[in-house]
């Protein structure tokens, strides 16, 4: 590909990478690596279910199982237990029975009730993306629940609950890098190009808000939102408190490639052509070096993402009835609820993966950006 | 380097004051102030309280002044080291955080030297034997390790601790311990379940050293030097660590600083999930409440230890690179 030597039959492919765009030589360095195309691949899996979490979800966030409080996940079958196989997938039926000994409700596993999976079912309606209104699920049972991650102490479905939580946590990552975005260029940019004073105090204020420690920070300021907000409120509130940190490090690779950059003959050619402040910075400077700020995008997703888990965890941050991975794992924090409803940990698994997707993605992305670099 | 160490403690005094406004501004955000926390805890006990009631109380309190008069007289006390009455102690923030604050300070420089004692040693290894199946290792770990929240990871631990050895991960000290005055049976007790939250607070930290160890110390063993050492017969281990690795360790004590304060930042949290009687849940409690003064004693407090966290490892890095020893002389 790229790379190859000059020889005539590969005329064609040569010329190819002699007329390639910037972008189309960044997408064949990515594209060798193969950590970071598994993040990608991994972070489009949770794009979709961002998207269509209504869809994929069987049950709505609050709707409740009652007869089957703290739940054990239930597996998805093919073999019964007399290992015959079934060619559509089936869960075993729960049925409640009294514990001699402590004489509270238990729910057991009946293996002569087999329920069978229906797929692109009828279930609850919603309305999707808040605008029209279906009932179709991706999956679903005829009677009762399918619970495939268990149920909560108050017998909702985890799963259900999990995927609406992935919306909502990278959304609020989503948003709140590109409020950092934002103000990063703006900030960096007025440093950057102009200089003098307003490079010196602009930078003065990046160095004193990266000396303080950001999550007592964050307590703090999250700790001053009112209380009778609403949970949209809130979710913009936090959102613009994680994004008021993070713009600090943008900001500074903003300025340090503007500086370099100013000194460049064709922004010269651009100001002597009569071009304004703001269209050689949006113009001609910002896309010489688009493709390091896309670096340092996916580097700063996880960080908010992260943030916003932790304070949710502390009750701090996003609340009932929107549900994120951290407001999920806030009713996990105790020991006693921890050693019998284990499964509640599975949104702290997704927490990771998530995390980790993006520091894949980062360094492909990072390796990516300069493809002229051996 | 004296005119560099002065220029340094003028900006971190100026730093000082200015973070003492903002922890001022920050205490005196939420709506309402704990006069109305106060009022509405005791309604609803049933309590009736009448409004004279409570502007007497705000009065008796300073509550009432503007707030530039306010701060004033809180930073006047913090100077000559009065930090305010907790309300919600009904002590003074100076004693309930002095009881405290030793075991945060413990915490803190242990994850420290955990993290350097792990993540240098580890570093080295991985760079030289790179791609060995003890580099993977260590890199898959370290990945691991940074994309794993500290709550999350304490909440696991606690959960493993539970399931497989029926014991509890949480706390400081054994039951027999707990109000114990100090001794050397205390300080073993306080060893045995410190390494816990040690762990939980500095993985993300120790493998994201390790990384900046290995990727640095790579750089540096291409270059000209390492082949005139080992040219010139100098025991291989011997070269590695008086010259490459002491380059290599310069970026790591820069960020020692950074160290500190993402340690501090994770603190809190750390010691509320595994109930800690450090200053986490004291912080959390008081944001919750209302508690200015002591909510924001703590905030100063967080601040200025990765103040001068900073300051430390600015210092240490003069000591280390003459190069930045010298550039202050001119």
């Amino acid at each position: 590909m790229p790379n190859e030597p000059h020889t005539d039959g590969n005329d064609k492919k040569v010329r190819r990478l002699d007329i390639a765009t910037h972008w189309q030589l960044m997408w064949w360095r990515f594209r060798k690596h193969r950590m970071a195309m598994t993040g990608a691949a991994v972070l489009g899996i949770f794009l979709i279910i961002s998207l269509f979490a209504e869809f994929i979800a069987p049950y709505d966030t609050h709707t409740r199982n009652t007869r089957y409080l703290q739940g054990a996940p239930m597996g998805i079958h093919f073999f019964d237990n007399n290992w015959n196989f079934h060619i559509w997938p089936f869960i075993y039926g729960r049925v409640n029975k009294r514990d001699p000994v402590t004489y509270r409700l238990k729910a057991v596993v009946n293996t002569s009730i087999k329920i069978p999976l229906r797929f692109f079912t009828r279930g609850e309606t919603y309305k999707f993306w808040g605008l029209f209104e279906a009932d179709r699920h991706l999956f679903g049972v005829d009677k009762g629940f399918v619970n495939l991650f268990g149920t909560d102490q108050l017998g909702r479905d985890v799963f259900s609950r999990l995927m609406y939580a992935t919306r909502i946590s990278l959304s609020v990552g989503a948003i709140g890098v590109f409020l950092a975005f934002t103000v990063g260029i703006f900030m960096g940019g007025i440093a950057g190009y102009f200089g003098g004073i307003a490079d010196e105090l602009i930078m003065r204020l990046m160095e004193f808000i990266r000396s303080i420690p950001t999550l007592p920070l964050w307590l703090a300021l999250a700790a001053a939102l009112p209380r009778d907000w609403s949970a949209l409120k809130v979710y913009l509130a936090v959102t613009a408190i994680l994004a008021s940190i993070g713009w600090t490090h943008l900001g500074r690779r903003v300025r340090s490639k503007l500086l370099s950059l100013r000194e460049e003959d064709f922004i010269l050619s651009a100001r002597l052509a009569g071009c304004s402040d703001a269209r050689i910075i949006g113009r001609h400077m910002l896309p010489s070096f688009m493709s390091y700020l896309i670096v340092d995008l996916s580097v700063s997703f996880p960080y908010i993402i992260l943030a916003e888990t932790s304070l949710s965890f502390l009750g701090l941050g996003l609340r009932e009835p929107i549900v994120s991975w951290g407001v999920l794992l806030y009713s996990a924090q105790n020991i006693r609820t921890l050693a019998e409803i284990p499964w509640l940990l599975i949104s702290g698994l997704f927490v990771i993966i998530a995390v980790l997707a993006f520091n894949f993605m980062g360094d492909g992305l990072r390796d990516a950006a300069d493809p002229f670099a051996k | 380097m004296l005119n560099l160490v002065t220029r340094r403690i003028v900006a971190t005094v100026v730093t000082l004051l200015l973070i003492s406004i903002v922890a001022f501004i920050l205490i005196q955000l939420p709506p309402g102030d704990f006069v109305d926390a106060y009022a509405g805890k005791k309604t609803q006990g049933g309590v009736i309280i009448t409004q004279e009631e409570l502007d007497v109380m705000r009065a008796r309190l300073g509550l009432d002044q503007p707030f530039f008069y306010q701060y004033l007289r809180w930073i006047g006390g913090v100077v000559r080291g009065d930090l305010g009455f907790s309300w919600e102690y009904h002590r003074p923030v100076a004693d309930v955080i002095a009881e405290r604050l030793p075991l945060t300070l413990i915490l803190a420089f242990s994850t420290l030297l955990f993290t350097y004692l792990v993540a240098v040693p580890l570093g080295i290894y991985s760079a030289v034997r790179q791609y060995s199946v003890g580099d993977h290792a260590a890199t898959v770990l370290g990945y691991i390790g940074l994309a794993t929240p500290n709550f999350l990871f304490a909440l696991i631990l606690m959960y493993l601790g539970q399931k497989w050895f029926g014991m509890s991960v949480g706390g400081l000290f054994s039951p027999e311990f707990e109000d114990a005055a100090w001794t050397w049976a205390r300080f073993g007790d306080l060893l045995m379940h410190l390494w816990i939250p040690v762990i939980v607070l500095g993985t993300a930290g120790t493998a994201f050293q390790m990384r900046t160890m290995r990727a640095t110390l790579l750089d540096e063993l291409n270059k000209m030097y390492v082949t005139a050492a080992r040219a010139g017969g100098v025991p291989e281990f011997r070269m590695l660590l008086k010259y490459p690795v002491r380059m290599a360790l310069n970026p790591i004590v820069a960020t020692l600083g950074w160290e500190l304060t993402n340690i501090i930042s994770g603190a809190p949290i750390v010691g509320i999930v595994l109930s800690l009687p450090d200053t986490g849940p004291l912080f959390i409690n008081a944001l919750l409440n209302q508690d200015m003064y002591l909510s924001g004693a703590m905030i100063l407090i967080y601040c200025t230890l990765v103040i001068i966290g900073t300051f430390i490892s600015d210092i240490l890095l003069m000591i280390l690179d003459p190069r930045i020893r010298l550039e202050g002389r001119s």
